[in-house]
């Protein structure tokens, strides 16, 4: 076996695999690649955000010197989406055209210019619709529905359940606190702008390369909308210049240049503009929700309700889950021991929302965190004890049926309090200066795949021969985490091989096995599993031959150093290449598989699928700020972060996901957001970017970035590999409560809504002047029928995972029916 | 089509003669007529420092310049940067995980080469100063400073210098592979 305690690589910092790749241009992304014959497409996308389409004109276009095809949305009738239960987009649009930015038509031309030149001659006609530009509009708006279905009028999605009886729990508590929060929708920005090649083979089959973060999705799509059978089209991912959930759909772009690349029988490549990609978003939701909690006089809550109201944008994405996810992590952190939560979500004339790093979380978190400050100021406690008095315990389930496994958020909370001075500083600073303090949690991959089956969620092939080199295969998909270097690990490390020795091939679904994507922070937890069973099975295997060969008892061989040897006389072995060569003598050529699929939660009520994980990782974050009575500037000069990580696989990388996690949550607190304006009526009425642009949409420079102090604290979870979780996601989202709950302690005044503006600050504080409440923030939440909620007992009340009124809710009509497949997790 | 233009080109001290649309960047030309993919765009509208080359040592936007513009100068990209061994700079970046997606990477690696060129000990603030006009979404910048003192160090010959330990790894029990 692998010596898990004392791992030689694994734990200890070296540099990733594809580092040397990175810092010589020699990574190839989707962009960089040509093939001889190549073409290049543009797509015509619409400049209203709700209309029909009348016709088409292409004969200007046509005119333009280059120009040599079009491909119609009339071509590719079927729909194709990234869940089952909402396959509601066209690859181009052919009967109506739901947000600017909708692709109409694609243009192939010999060069980009002209292909660019020729999308501009295009004239389309459209017949205008009205528009909805909020959750408020959908609600009240039920003609010229956006789409054909939805639970309600323009509602996409509306769910309510409850976990024990909140009203009553309301009744028992001390103090019971309300709060109306609003979170800016945002977007991914990755520096590299999506891009996607198609390449007819000579076998009449097709490969895309796409940059996509998950390929198997994609390939899915493609199947679909060519109507071709799925073992006839390759996708292949390439490594992705920053996805953060940006490219974690598949999208019309790639699917138009298949099809155009089938048409014309040439390799055809498209390339997004920035201004493309601030369109194609599936970035953060624009979320309004409404937090009610009852607690006793030491802090501890005894029920809680939350609402959620996400604004979706033009089409469902992700959306199902990101609205089940604005509730579903509420309950990690801190004991909730009855729990409702109500959420939905609507359709708008907007860029679609989608899956941002820390996909639907977020937002929530950042009312918990802000709502628990304010309460422990209500019951006169220290905001660090309200958390650390009342945590969810390990090996736990939650209210809502959620398993608990390590948990080191009090280890976590211990070393952010104690780096920053907390109980020495903390409302002592002077005027202007403050602390704020925030938790949160995050997966390790969801527990259910989106399509439900049986199948794994992702699998490692390993094929070793005498040559001494061993090539992995995965379909897992670099996008910077460092998910080629951990996979490079767990085979090096239980082979006792060099990380060099290793040869990599991913992202390719002829290639590699099914890994469902690098989303939701699944990879190193789920892969990492599978290429330790992989590797465990091929060291089996060698240690039997290598026994047999050396009269040494298999359990005694020891593989390092790339050696196989025994480990009571280390001179008595071989080189790891003589190793596999005879194992090789003895079974034949040699490949090894290993495969993971997450334990099954404990949750049976419909919604279950959505929160439960192998592992959730935990951070806690100290924050101080400077506020400027005078501007209501500020500015973010030292942040301690404490992240729960399980175990490093390489702590160089580690540290970089937290560092690049508390960069990204300033940017929200801070700067960061994709909000949309109304151009007038006799303009079209059109929903515009108002920032569509790297200069206008802020995000934080080198000039910007605070001091940060990082500790990894490693409580090792027995669901991953070598006791790892994740940390991709987990570290962002406490960043955007302990930037608000630090502007009170430095001026007093409460900021209800990210990003926190200046101006939001100065308006608190003239409230506050006025003798108000000296608070910024949305002033209600929409008035919604939520209906029966789904009743679902709690552990404690002896409940056993299954809702006790689900005939009597039934099911509403929010997914679509011409898909069985059930709905995302 | 458009008008075509032929120039010569000096990129990493090597000379090209390249037919190319009268109106292309330099970007446009290092990418597709050269095959220099190295060097990457994130807006070709100057706003993200992705495109960053050296123009006779000076760090220029490649998506701002008119490539006929440039003919007869030295142009550095990533391409160049590699010598027998890799740059300081190269070496750093890879060890410390500054390159995470590594797509802004090129255009960095080339803005700090020509900062230490110009100024051996950069302080902190040189360094996001020079810096301050190329974005990356994924480190948080921080490895990416400490990288770039750690390659000034070793360009300055002060081979054992390493950022500190405390700030890099926290828990870490080794120092990166060289």
């Amino acid at each position: 076996m692998a010596d898990r305690d004392q791992p030689r690589i694994v734990g200890t910092p070296f540099r990733r695999v594809d580092g040397v790749a990175k810092v010589t241009g020699r990574t190839r992304f989707a962009d960089d690649l040509a093939f001889p014959r190549m073409v290049h497409l543009k797509l015509v996308r619409s400049h209203v955000p709700h209309a029909n389409i009348k016709e088409i004109d292409t004969s200007a276009a046509e005119r333009i010197d280059g120009v040599i095809h079009f491909v119609r949305g009339e071509d590719m009738p079927n729909t194709f989406g990234i869940l089952p239960v909402s396959q509601d987009e066209h690859a181009l649009a052919f009967e109506k055209v739901r947000f600017v930015g909708d692709a109409v038509l694609g243009v192939v031309a010999l060069t980009e210019d002209a292909a660019e030149e020729a999308t501009r001659a295009v004239k389309v006609d459209y017949e205008e619709l009205d528009t909805i530009g909020s959750v408020e509009e959908a609600l009240v708006t039920s003609t010229d529905k956006i789409h054909e279905y939805g639970d309600e009028g323009n509602i996409h999605k509306k769910v309510s359940m409850e976990f024990g009886d909140v009203e009553s729990g309301f009744d028992d508590a001390d103090l019971v606190l309300e709060d109306t929060i609003f979170y800016e929708g945002n977007t991914h920005l990755a520096m590299e702008q999506h891009a996607a090649v198609a390449v007819p083979e000579g076998d009449g089959k097709i490969t895309v390369w796409s940059a996509t973060q998950t390929p198997h999705y994609v390939h899915r799509a493609l199947a679909k909308v060519l109507e071709l059978p799925a073992a006839h089209i390759r996708v292949i991912a390439c490594p992705n210049g920053g996805g953060f959930g940006g490219k974690s759909d598949p999208f019309n772009h790639e699917i138009v240049a298949a099809k155009a690349a089938l048409q014309i029988g040439r390799p055809v490549k498209i390339c997004l503009t920035r201004e493309e990609v601030f369109y194609c978003h599936r970035g953060r939701h624009p979320v309004t929700m409404h937090v009610k909690t009852g607690f006793k006089k030491d802090g501890a809550i005894v029920s809680q309700h939350l609402k959620t109201a996400l604004d979706g944008g033009a089409f469902g994405s992700y959306g199902v889950a990101s609205t089940y996810y604005t509730g579903a992590l509420q309950t990690v952190t801190y004991k909730v021991p009855r729990y409702r939560f109500d959420g939905l979500r609507a359709f708008t004339n907007k860029p679609p929302c989608g899956p941002k790093r820390g996909h639907g979380t977020p937002q929530p978190r950042f009312a918990l965190e802000v709502h628990l400050d304010k309460a422990a100021h209500a019951l006169g406690m220290d905001p660090a004890d309200i958390r650390l008095n009342h945590l969810q315990p390990k090996n736990s389930v939650t209210a809502n049926w959620l398993k608990i496994g390590s948990m080191g958020l009090e280890e976590c909370l211990q070393k952010v309090i104690d780096g920053s001075g907390w109980r020495q500083r903390y409302g002592k600073l002077p005027e202007g200066h403050g602390l704020g303090i925030a938790c949160s949690s995050y997966l390790c991959g969801a527990g259910l795949p989106i399509y439900w089956n049986h199948m794994p969620h992702t699998g490692v092939q390993i094929k070793l021969d005498r040559s001494g080199g061993v090539a992995v295969f995965c379909g897992e998909i670099e996008i910077g985490q460092g998910s080629d270097s951990v996979l490079a690990a767990c085979v090096a490390e239980v082979l006792g091989i060099d990380l060099k020795d290793i040869r990599l091939c991913v992202g390719d679904t002829d290639l590699t096995p099914v890994d469902l994507g690098s989303y939701s922070s699944r990879v190193t937890l789920m892969m990492g599993n599978a290429a330790l069973q992989a590797a465990e099975r091929a060291k089996e295997l060698i240690a039997e031959a290598v026994a047999e060969r050396l009269q040494v008892p298999a359990g005694q061989l020891v593989f390092a150093e790339r050696r196989v040897f025994d480990a009571s006389d280390p001179e008595r072995g071989m080189t790891f290449s003589e190793a596999v060569a005879t194992a090789e003598s003895k079974f034949g050529t040699l490949g090894t598989t290993g495969s993971y699929t997450p334990p099954r939660s404990p949750g049976r009520f419909r919604g279950a699928g959505v929160g439960p994980s192998p592992a959730y990782s935990y951070s806690a974050c100290v924050i101080e700020v400077c506020v400027d009575r005078e501007t209501g500037c500020y500015t973010v000069p030292k942040v301690w972060i404490a992240h729960d990580v399980g175990r490093s696989i390489n702590p160089a990388l580690v540290m970089g996901q937290v560092e690049g996690s508390i960069y990204k949550g300033l940017g929200e607190a801070m700067m960061a957001e994709s909000a949309l304006r109304r151009l007038p009526k006799k303009r079209s009425n059109a929903l515009v970017h108002k920032f569509p642009s790297m200069l206008e949409y802020k995000s934080p420079t080198f000039l910007d970035m605070p001091e940060i102090v990082t500790y990894l604290v490693e409580d090792p979870d027995p669901n991953g590999p070598f006791g790892a979780k994740e940390v991709g996601q987990g570290p962002l989202l406490p960043v955007m409560p302990a930037v608000c709950n630090a502007i009170f302690d430095a001026v007093g005044v409460r900021i209800d809504q990210v990003p926190a503006h200046p101006q939001m600050i100065l308006q608190a504080l003239d409230d506050k002047a006025r003798g108000g409440p000296g608070r910024y923030g949305p002033k209600r939440f929409p008035d919604v029928s939520w209906g029966e909620p789904l009743r679902v007992p709690t552990p404690d009340e002896g409940g056993d995972g299954k809702a006790i009124n689900a005939e009597q809710v039934g099911v509403r009509g929010g997914t679509m029916k011409e898909d069985p497949e059930g709905v995302k997790s | 089509m458009s008008e075509h233009v032929t120039a010569t080109y000096r990129v990493n001290s090597e000379g090209r003669t390249i037919a190319h649309p009268a109106h292309h960047t330099l970007l446009e030309v290092l990418r597709e007529a050269c095959g220099l993919t190295g060097t990457k765009h994130g807006c070709e509208l100057g706003e993200c420092g992705t495109c960053t080359v050296l123009i006779d040592g000076e760090p220029q936007l490649s998506c701002l310049v008119l490539a006929r513009e440039v003919e007869g100068a030295a142009i550095d990209t990533v391409e160049g940067l590699e010598g027998r061994d890799l740059h300081p700079l190269q070496k750093t970046f890879a060890d410390l995980g500054a390159a995470q997606c590594g797509y802004c990477t090129p255009g960095i690696l080339m803005a700090a080469k020509a900062l230490i060129e110009r100024k051996p000990t950069p302080t902190r603030a040189d360094v996001c100063e020079a810096l301050s006009g190329n974005l990356c979404r994924c480190t948080g910048y921080i490895k990416i400073i400490e990288a770039v003192e750690w390659a000034a160090a070793l360009c300055r010959g002060e081979s054992g210098a390493r950022p500190a330990d405390a700030s890099l790894y926290g828990v870490c029990k080794e120092k990166p592979h060289g």
